[in-house]
């Protein structure tokens, strides 16, 4: 598999008046093409500021991060963010809220608003199209907030814990939808959660971080077949034994 | 897809909503009425001094002698002209201020004891020294009315603009927006309430500016009938003037709620 993403001895410091934190020390690690990729990490480890850095939105204080063999060094066409909660602009209908990373990026063509109508159409938001976002349900929302990140065609996608800001119902279904969308669509994921069960359901690798400084700890190959979607891996006999290990190794070093 | 096909017990809402507001409104007129008719018999009947407290059929004699002489609408204009006029100035000056201040940060904490200084001084103790800089004409008026609004427009736009939404920001920024992108995208529509409310204050600020320099300095406008009436002890002025100043003070406010209802779009 091609080597996507990759981050080599990343150090992140953090200055303030009266502190120098060492955030993240000596982070190595790799997300392949087509990979699903998760960090899961005792809280407050600065998971949040791993993504900021592969989003180009920090620079790392040492090391090296690079896409496609090339560093990053600012936010990056073929990168796309999506944070916890939806940030839908409710100024904005549902078709523009999607479009919007066009705008910004200057790519609102024609071929480029049709792909974004076919994303719409494709995951049912069609008939919302013209709604604002306070009219649509939590989870129809996130899935508005998922399709306005593949509409600029990213390879690699960005996840912020991005289901914890949803009830738990609408989370099993919106963390089932957004999995089914990420895997018809091809593409590469990384997303940082401190939910295990989460990670296990989702990611084809595993990455446990330690406490601060966050450097890898473990990585695990999940064993699931890539077309068991996260409610059969939650069913599914292997999902607690990994569970119950990823638990041993995270409590270890939360204490 | 709600359409208006309402069921009966929506209809029966909706009406009963209807008879609400128009209570609402009959009640209010009927309070300025009853007012009304309290102060003139009153004052007919001479439980009160209608010298001192003048009367409603006052009001209206000295408002029609002043429209016959043609010097009505002579001091509405002049008093308008400087309201709108320090509105407008105030108003565009103090939100150019307030981008220019969220742009850089470092300007901003450089003039933010100024600004905090500036707001707090009484304008009015400024006075003297605008007629001696303006001279006692409009000039001075109007930028009396520039220094009373346009503090709060920059403190206000200001506050405004910065409470957007950190992550949103950060969700632009990972797209690759520049900071021009950020504030015609989000700074400026999320805004969008806090102008229309700064719009409404600087109503209110504009008129206290007017008078203000209409007492200082003037030889026309409502500031100055209202002054001149408690010079020559004609109270019938004073309150005519102070009727008409609610009336154009009204009509103003009710053109900036106008304006907020085709800009701010209501959550359904």
């Amino acid at each position: 598999m091609k080597n996507l993403l990759a981050f080599e001895k990343v150090s992140l410091t953090y200055y303030t008046k009266t502190n120098e934190t060492l955030a993240i020390k000596d982070l190595s690690f790799n997300v392949n093409q087509g990979e699903f990729v998760a960090i899961i990490g005792p809280s407050g480890c600065g998971k949040t500021s791993i993504l900021s850095l592969a989003a180009g939105l920090l620079s790392p204080s040492q090391g090296k991060i690079t896409l496609s063999n090339r560093q990053i060094t600012r936010p990056d066409d073929k990168i796309a963010y999506m944070l916890q909660k939806d940030h839908l602009f409710p100024w904005l209908s549902i078709e523009k809220n999607v479009r919007l990373p066009l705008k910004i990026k200057s790519k609102l063509n024609t071929e480029n608003i049709e792909y974004a109508n076919q994303l719409i159409e494709k995951y049912g938001l069609k008939d919302f199209k013209k709604y604002y976002p306070e009219q649509l349900s939590g989870g129809m929302r996130q899935r508005a907030a998922l399709i306005r990140t593949l509409c600029s065609k990213p390879e690699l996608l960005l996840l912020d814990e991005p289901f914890s800001a949803l009830d738990y119902q609408t989370r099993l279904y919106v963390c089932e939808d957004v999995y089914k969308i990420i895997r018809s669509e091809n593409k590469t994921a990384l997303l940082v959660t401190h939910d295990i069960s989460e990670a296990i359901s989702l990611a084809d690798k595993i990455i446990v971080l330690t406490k601060r400084p966050a450097t890898v700890k473990s990585v695990h190959m999940i064993d699931f077949d890539k077309s068991t979607t996260p409610i059969c891996r939650r069913e599914d006999k292997r999902f607690s034994l990994w569970f119950e290990k990823l638990w041993g190794e995270l409590n270890f070093e939360e204490k | 897809m709600k359409k208006n096909n309402y069921s009966k017990k929506h209809l029966e809402y909706l009406k009963k909503e209807k008879k609400n507001s128009l209570v609402i409104i009959s009640i209010q007129i009927l309070v300025l009425v009853f007012f009304l008719l309290l102060w003139e018999l009153l004052t007919r009947f001479n439980f009160v001094d209608s010298f001192l407290f003048s009367s409603p059929s006052r009001i209206y004699n000295t408002t029609a002698t002043l429209y016959s002489s043609g010097e009505l609408f002579t001091h509405i204009f002049t008093t308008l002209y400087e309201t709108i006029l320090g509105f407008l100035i105030a108003t565009s000056l103090g939100i150019l201020i307030a981008v220019i201040f969220w742009w850089s940060s470092f300007l901003r904490r450089v003039f933010e004891p100024y600004i905090v200084v500036l707001n707090s001084l009484p304008k009015i103790a400024l006075g003297p020294l605008i007629i001696i800089w303006f001279g006692a004409g409009t000039k001075a008026i109007v930028f009396m009315t520039v220094l009373v609004t346009i503090i709060v427009t920059i403190i206000n736009m200001l506050a405004g603009f910065i409470q957007a939404d950190e992550d949103k920001i950060l969700l632009l920024k990972s797209m690759g927006a520049n900071k021009w992108k950020i504030f015609t995208n989000l700074i400026i529509p999320s805004s969008l309430p806090v102008f229309v409310s700064t719009l409404k204050i600087n109503v209110g600020m504009s008129w206290i500016g007017s008078i203000m320099g209409e007492y200082l300095v003037s030889r026309q406008g409502i500031g100055y009938l209202i002054v001149y009436g408690g010079q020559v002890f004609k109270l019938d002025l004073v309150m005519t003037g102070t009727v008409i100043l609610c009336l154009l003070a009204g009509v103003m406010y009710f053109l900036v709620a106008f304006l907020e209802k085709k800009l701010v779009r209501k959550p359904k």
